[in-house]
């Protein structure tokens, strides 16, 4: 897959390192700002109250 | 010449094949990895960061109703409104701990849900309000969320819990025995030098309502009006309680830390324009009254 990418990145190297942090940032924001908090309370172990 | 070649070239296709399906499998197990790797560091540290501003907010709104002369528990007594009238997710009081530290203080905010809990400790709607009879309960994140109670199990017997409303500082004491520091039994005393009026309540006592207690997440008892004392309403409770939840042991959620408090002594609260204390009861870092 990454490989894939790669090859498939225009532009010398320079420019291709530079697309692939962009690319690395963007899936991270995606993570942290949508995934992850969408996810979460769908887990168990954030969970600090009793039942009343 | 070209038999060789060909014959050299199929079994590296072949293999070629094989590499690429353990290479895919490889870079998808890294990539798992490190997402997995990357949700742990957006647990402990980056819900920290959402929840600051989040809490920050709840602060900054708080004082300028103070500042206003509103008092967002009043609308409790509003009638007809009961207490179901405090909009979940917003300030109602502010917390100090002094033993988590001089500068520990977080607004308290209306409900438990999850979107309430990003934002700071989280009071039980159904339970008492700050000074009220009956028991004042609230929930906290361990780790994560601004980890308002990531210390709660350093608290000992004696240890305030100050509470602060619009008019009123709360100064609530652990439960426990303050000379062997024993939390597991059911005692009320305050470290010499402290300022005690009011005793803690006989109902409690006779409950055997412990400073601290790890119990399941089913355990609802732990935040009634007399904490473990099922057949004792909100109307017929003598005592003014205050008990803090989180969860146990850290970075889990197998059980639940649960710290009991009683009104130890309150202090009338003046504010400034800017909504803020004029002065700190002496429980408080620079404390005065």
């Amino acid at each position: 897959m990454y490989t894939w990418i790669w090859r498939h990145l225009p532009g010398n190297l320079s420019v291709r390192i530079l697309q692939v942090i962009v690319l690395i940032l963007i899936v991270c924001a995606l993570l942290l700002f949508i995934v992850f908090p969408w996810i979460e309370p769908k887990l168990w172990f954030t969970h600090v109250t009793v039942q009343q | 010449m070209t038999e060789n070649v060909t014959r050299r070239r199929a079994p590296q296709r072949r293999s070629s094949a094989a590499l690429t399906v353990v290479r895919g499998l490889g870079q998808t197990l890294i990539t798992i990895g490190l997402i997995i790797l990357l949700f742990v560091v957006y647990e402990v540290w980056v819900t920290n960061i959402f929840a600051h501003f989040k809490q920050q907010k709840v602060e900054n709104d708080l004082v300028q109703e103070y500042a206003q002369g509103k008092d967002p528990l009043a609308q409790a007594t509003l009638p007809g409104g009961g207490q179901q009238s405090i909009p979940v997710g917003t300030g109602i009081a502010n917390l100090y701990i002094p033993r988590l530290g001089d500068d520990y203080h977080f607004a308290i905010v209306q409900g438990t849900d999850d979107a309430s809990l990003d934002k700071g400790p989280g009071h039980y709607v159904n339970s008492a309000l700050p000074g009220q009879k009956g028991d004042f309960a609230v929930a906290g994140h361990r780790v994560g969320k601004g980890e308002p109670f990531l210390n709660l199990d350093q608290l000992q017997p004696g240890d305030a819990v100050v509470v602060e409303t619009k008019d009123t500082w709360y100064i609530y004491r652990v439960f426990g025995d303050v000379a062997t520091k024993d939390l597991s039994v059911s005692a009320a005393g305050a470290p010499a030098g402290s300022v005690v009026t009011s005793p803690a309540p006989d109902q409690a006592l006779a409950a055997k309502v412990v400073g601290r207690e790890i119990v399941p997440p089913s355990d609802g008892k732990v935040i009634l009006p007399v904490p473990n004392a099922p057949n004792v309403s909100q109307s017929q409770a003598t005592g003014y309680l205050m008990t803090l939840t989180t969860c146990h042991p850290k970075f889990t959620a197998d059980k639940r830390m649960i710290v009991h408090a009683y009104l130890a002594r309150t202090v009338a609260r003046t504010a400034g324009p800017d909504g803020k204390a004029a002065a700190l009861p002496k429980e408080l870092d620079r404390g005065t009254i």
